[in-house]
């Protein structure tokens, strides 16, 4: 009881602290200039959703293989170039998707199968290999995309301004979609983890791969269908993200140093964390960029260092 | 000396006896003890006369003619060769492997690999450029070299510091991430921060100080200048990795929980690590905004972060030589991709390589000369078979 009184005590503090500047800051911010305060709002959360899907394949392989994928970035752009292609050739977004999706899990449920898989255990070296890999997948698709600028078009469905918004006026609608596919895609993640046969093993494995392994489950089909579906998220969000952010060489390192941000922030191998995590990078990031443009680096080095002085494990971490 | 003897030598209970003698069975990572391996004995030689016959033994112990032979080249080499290989390969060599062995200190005997330390050779290098001349005078500063020299390298030991402090209070993997969204923001920053750091285009026209009325910038002086500070960090940190913080860092490596018991500082022994990383890539760092006469935010960039762990791991981790070999095989391949395939497709080489020596040798080049040397074994009596245990950890 005492030990629950001075933990609720800490975060009423803790909640003063971060919460009364963020208020000020929030209540100067509308009175100032309501509409780009809520603009900003709003374009924070629609880059929340894309980091979020990205992240939540990450911190999934993650949590289960204590791999860190650092070709998760390469594996998003190789999703958008796929997408992108895909959508020149029949003209249809939603099959762009799916094929960003199926590429994407297929380069992720080879890299495991053919490699990862002989050295289980080995996290350094599993490290490395990715990063070799993000080196060799990142100058072939320079070599075969060229370094220009691919702009995928929106579908049609999506295209131009929401009208009639309050205070905000109009907004895209493109935009606004990527806040519903993240909430779609949230939604459908914890329905897979929590109500599903395949689910409830990936659960289980975070939380004890022998015992797992014990009970009689073939581990390497659950991790490689976990890889699989990490690496398809990230295609998934590069497909997403080829409309809004356009895709060039550089672009694999962003989403790359986001997904790591997100779940160092939220904590590794939680989908809730890494909800979390995008949410707090995409405020501190668009918020930065509106309000003070030359720093906007710095809030989000400033919110990983508060993280991890303060919470080595990020906020939902757990210990390994 | 090597994860193995050490785990031996504690598991055993009587590590201050066995260590001395894990030492003396030849492991290569580690030098002899100066006298036979009986360290009351230098403790007790206190006479200056005494003292002088030790220092004599010491040498005669340890200088092997290869070693000579090695100095020698070292030395002769920029008179045989020119200006270009002096200057862009061998000097670029040496300036590369510098801020690479502060990796290999830290990955190798630390059991740290930090993809930072690109970062803190480049904060010690845009405090050179910054603090000293440079070509756009709003931003330079204008300070002399003997003032900026050690503030830069102060900076670069205190990032490296609060780098390691942020990184050791989470474990292993970790590390590596944190570091790399470390070095990460750190270029977004210098990127799009014009007021100090000059934004995409970073700082020109930095020169080495006209010291003695030698023109550093010249390829022989440059290369010696590289060749001395190079040499001054392998002896520094193969001494340090014999004194009592380098054997108890090691120990840290192999088993923290065991040596926190032992009553080692854990954490305050890894914050000193990345701070004496820092002192190494600092020096690099410097080195590096003198050779290219220019630091914009592409030298601290992701490739460049992880170019450095490229140049580590291909030379090998298990000997402060490592990361020299390693940067010598990547500039060569870096000016003679051309040769190969296309220039543009260096990555590509540079990358397969990577992967190939980190599937197939684990232990870089160093690595592969060692199981060359075991599989002729009449080549030399050394036995090496304590090495090709230790790679497995890697």
């Amino acid at each position: 009881m005492n030990h629950w009184r001075r933990s609720n005590w800490r975060t009423w503090v803790w909640s003063l602290v971060i919460g009364v500047p963020i208020a000020a800051f929030a209540v100067w911010a509308i009175g100032d200039n309501s509409r780009l305060f809520f603009l900003t709002l709003l374009n924070s959360l629609t880059l929340a959703s894309l980091y979020f899907i990205v992240a939540a394949g990450f911190t999934l392989v993650f949590g289960l293989m204590r791999n860190v994928n650092l070709a998760h970035g390469s594996l998003y752009l190789l999703g958008g170039y796929l997408g992108y292609f895909v959508a020149e050739a029949t003209g249809s977004w939603l099959l762009s998707l799916a094929a960003g999706f199926l590429g994407a899990a297929l380069v992720g449920l080879l890299l495991q199968v053919v490699i990862l898989r002989r050295m289980q255990g080995e996290e350094l070296r599993q490290t490395m290999v990715t990063i070799g890999l993000s080196i060799v997948i990142a100058d072939l698709l320079l070599w075969t995309f060229t370094g220009e600028v691919h702009q995928m078009e929106a579908p049609a469905w999506l295209q131009g301004p929401i009208r009639g918004l309050p205070v905000i006026k109009a907004y895209s609608a493109y935009r606004l979609s990527l806040l519903a596919f993240g909430i779609v895609i949230g939604v459908a993640l914890w329905l897979f983890l929590n109500r599903t046969r395949v689910g409830m093993m990936i659960r289980a494995g975070v939380d004890d791969r022998g015992m797992l392994a014990a009970s009689g489950v073939n581990v390497n089909l659950v991790f490689a269908i976990t890889f699989a579906i990490g690496a398809g998220l990230a295609g998934f969000g590069g497909v997403i993200g080829a409309v809004e952010l356009s895709m060039v060489p550089g672009e694999d390192t962003r989403l790359l140093l986001a997904s790591l941000i997100v779940v160092i922030v939220g904590g590794m191998g939680s989908v809730v964390g890494a909800a979390l995590g995008a949410v707090i990078l995409g405020l501190a990031e668009t918020y930065g960029l509106a309000y003070a443009p030359t720093y906007s680096v710095v809030f989000t080095f400033v919110i990983l260092v508060l993280v991890l002085a303060f919470r080595p494990r990020g906020i939902l971490g757990r210990a390994a | 000396m090597s994860a193995a003897h050490w785990r031996k030598a504690m598991n055993s209970g009587a590590g201050r006896q066995a260590w001395p003698e894990s030492a003396q069975e030849g492991a290569p990572t580690v030098d002899r003890r100066p006298d036979g391996g009986d360290s009351q004995d230098g403790k007790r030689v206190g006479a200056g006369a005494a003292r002088q016959r030790h220092w004599l033994n010491w040498i005669v112990a340890h200088v092997k003619p290869r070693h000579l032979l090695i100095l020698i080249a070292l030395a002769v080499f920029p008179s045989v060769a020119t200006p270009f290989i002096t200057f862009q390969i061998a000097a670029q060599s040496l300036i590369l492997g510098t801020i690479a062995l502060s990796l290999t200190f830290l990955g190798g005997y630390g059991g740290m690999v930090s993809l930072a330390q690109m970062t803190v050779a480049g904060i010690a290098g845009y405090t050179i450029a910054i603090l000293g001349v440079n070509g756009t005078p709003e931003i330079s500063v204008d300070w002399p070299w003997w003032a900026i020299v050690p503030i830069a390298l102060l900076l670069a030991v205190l990032s490296s510091a609060l780098v390691g402090w942020l990184s050791v209070r989470t474990e292993g993997i970790y590390t590596i991430m944190i570091t790399l969204a470390i070095g990460v923001a750190f270029y977004y920053l210098a990127l799009q921060n014009y007021s100090v750091f000059n934004g995409f285009q970073g700082l020109q026209k930095i020169q080495p100080p006209p010291l003695f009325g030698v023109q550093w910038r010249d390829p022989v002086p440059f290369y010696f200048l590289a060749l001395f500070w190079a040499l001054a960090c392998y002896f520094f940190i193969k001494y340090l990795l014999r004194s009592p913080f380098g054997i108890a860092l090691q120990g840290i490596r192999d088993n923290p929980r065991r040596m926190n018991s032992l009553g080692f500082a854990v954490t305050a022994h890894r914050v000193a690590a990345y701070a004496v990383a820092g002192l190494i890539a600092g020096i690099g760092g410097i080195l590096m905004v003198w050779y290219n006469g220019l630091i914009t935010p592409g030298s601290v960039g992701t490739s460049w972060l992880i170019n450095i762990l490229v140049i580590a791991v291909l030379g090998g981790m298990r000997h402060p030589v490592g990361p020299f070999l390693g940067a010598l095989v990547f500039v060569l391949l870096q000016t003679f991709a051309i040769d190969l395939i296309d220039r543009e497709r260096f990555n590509l080489v540079i990358g397969v390589v990577f992967l190939a020596i980190v599937l197939f040798s684990p232990d870089g080049l160093l690595g592969l000369w060692a199981r060359l040397r075991a599989h002729f074994p009449a080549a030399d009596a050394r036995p090496v078979s304590s090495t090709a245990r230790r790679s497995s950890r890697h």
